[in-house]
């Protein structure tokens, strides 16, 4: 099944929750609401065969409203198809529902996520940090955490 | 009534069978492992976030560092990421891409000999370990007369590669093409007929296709498990679809198993090199698109536009288009991926890689889960991690 099959069986089922699909330099992404995310990925999985999850992130786009992007990169290990599903999280409303029950992966990319970006994943089976210290204040990867750590000058270089 | 408890020891972060550092919380029962907690961050170096900073250029030495054993093919997967976003997949000459694939097998080459030799150290077989390291030399040496480093090569280019060949380099490649090979019978001869080494490995990190997929394990670790998975194969990049070559898949689902994928993937990167060598023609080793990829120093000097280019490309950097991709590389350890969001400006606006050793590290538990603590040094070894990769 070629992949923009496999999309127009996704809008058939599941209607407004897909919200846009986009394709550049051949790879094609799907943008879907995150309250339907778990039965989403259970369909993808199950009726349309893309069985393994190779990426698990988020991107924050400081400034836009809604301020981060979870993004979900599927691979059909049958067909050699790679798929992109993103799902839109509010700043305010910082959670999604976790898909570690579909894939067993997304167990650390989510523990991964919520460390560095600070989303919080529903129902997940370990919500702990996993890069940072456990006693970590703040989540590194946002935009509006300076590079340098907190609590200091930036480094200018040798000023003299 | 008799009660038990478990015993909870700390494993690493300093250690010398932990492949790095990577601290292991084992809970045993006598010397069962009853749980086994990885806890990982210890190299964790925000190269996301420094990327965040950067020129798509500035990025690549960055990438060195991530899987430190086979810095090439991180090399290789970013460039191709990059090349893809700015849509020059096809503008790649034959030479840069022929190159490219004998400096991405030669890498694999370093890192299953790294493999080896670790893994046999660990489990006691000491010789095996100089052996490997000793034909690890030839090739670092080859490393360092192509891209002046013995490591942190930083060789590819956005476009093509950063210098050609040096002269006589490839007849030294055949010869040591030809010679691996018998290496590989070298280290087979003490090692796959050895009842100690047979009685540690056989039945130990056992893992079944299902679980391997579901956990996403990928590389000679999914191989091992029986799933036939190679993107050199599936999704082919720099040209694989031209070369002739086996992919090494093994039935047992256990350290046994995965050590015969890996020792074959060193005989067909012979093969592979081999054959890159016969195709290798004359020719530009960079990408004719002036924007991207920096002039050589004749045009710098002696033309307006060769400066231009230069002045801009080094102070701005090019600027591709809005959008994202994901390139995904058939690394020593597994599927490594850039996943590189640009938003119009010359610096990524995001760059997610997918690194293989730390999905593969999820796997762990299972594997170790009711094997004794000498196994778990055992599944370490094959499951064959680099926390560079794993923390970034």
């Amino acid at each position: 099944m070629s992949v923009q099959a496999a999309i127009d069986k996704l809008k058939a089922q599941f209607g407004e929750a897909v919200q846009g699909v986009s394709e550049f330099r051949g790879e094609t992404t799907v943008v879907v609401s995150k309250e339907q995310i778990v039965a989403i990925c259970t369909f993808l999985k199950k009726d349309l065969g893309y069985n393994f999850l190779t990426d698990l992130c988020a991107i924050d786009y400081l400034g836009q409203v809604p301020r981060f992007m979870v993004v979900y990169q599927l691979y059909n290990i049958g067909t050699h198809q790679r798929l992109r599903i993103k799902a839109a999280v509010e700043e305010s409303d910082a959670c999604i529902d976790t898909v570690s029950g579909v894939w067993a992966t997304a167990n650390w990319l989510e523990r991964e996520c919520y460390d560095l970006m600070g989303i919080v994943f529903n129902n997940h089976p370990d919500p702990r940090r996993i890069l940072m210290p456990a006693d970590w204040v703040g989540h590194p990867l946002r935009k509006d955490y300076p590079l340098q750590g907190p609590g200091r000058e930036p480094y200018q270089g040798r000023l003299q | 009534m008799a009660t038990f408890e478990t015993m909870t020891i700390n494993m690493g972060p300093q250690h010398p069978s932990t492949h790095g550092v990577l601290q292991l919380v084992l809970e045993l029962d006598g010397e069962i492992v009853v749980k086994a907690t990885p806890h990982i961050g210890f190299l964790h170096r925000g190269v996301e976030k420094l990327a965040e900073h950067r020129t798509y250029h500035q990025v690549l030495p960055l990438t060195d560092r991530l899987d430190y054993l086979a810095p090439m093919h991180n090399n290789l997967g970013y460039v191709l990421a990059v090349e893809k976003l700015l849509g020059l997949t096809d503008a790649i000459p034959e030479r840069a891409q022929t190159v490219r694939v004998i400096m991405a097998e030669l890498t694999r080459i370093k890192s299953h000999l790294v493999w080896l030799a670790c893994h046999a150290l660990d489990i006691g077989a000491m010789t095996v370990f100089l052996y490997c390291f000793r034909e690890r030399e030839t090739v670092m040496d080859f490393y360092e007369k192509i891209s002046g480093a013995r490591m942190t090569s930083n060789y590819f280019r956005v476009g093509g590669l950063s210098a050609d060949l040096p002269a006589g380099i490839e007849q030294e490649i055949r010869k040591f093409a030809l010679e691996m090979p018998g290496h590989v019978e070298t280290y087979e001869g003490l090692l796959t007929g050895n009842k100690i080494w047979q009685k540690r490995i056989m039945g130990v990190g056992v893992i079944s296709a299902e679980d391997a997929i579901d956990l996403g394990v990928t590389g000679p670790s999914l191989r091992g498990s029986g799933v036939d998975w190679d993107l050199r194969r599936d999704q082919p990049y720099c040209g694989y679809e031209n070369y002739d070559f086996e992919v090494a898949v093994g039935q047992d689902c256990d350290t046994w198993s995965r050590y015969h994928c890996r020792l074959k993937e060193l005989r067909e990167s012979c093969k592979i090199i081999l054959q890159a060598l016969d195709r290798l023609k004359p020719g530009p080793i960079l990408a004719d698109a002036p924007k991207v990829v920096l002039p050589p120093k004749k045009d710098v000097v002696n033309s307006i536009e060769g400066l231009i280019h230069h002045f801009k490309i080094i102070s701005e950097g090019f600027k591709p288009e809005p959008g994202e991709v994901y390139v995904g590389v058939e690394n020593p350890k597994g599927e490594v991926g850039y996943y590189l969001v640009s938003d119009g400006s010359p610096r990524p606006y995001r760059m997610k890689i997918r690194p293989a050793s730390f999905i593969n590290l999820q796997a762990l538990p299972k594997m170790c889960e009711g094997s004794l603590i000498a196994d778990v040094v055992a599944v370490i070894g094959t499951l064959d991690i680099v926390l560079g990769e794993i923390d970034r």
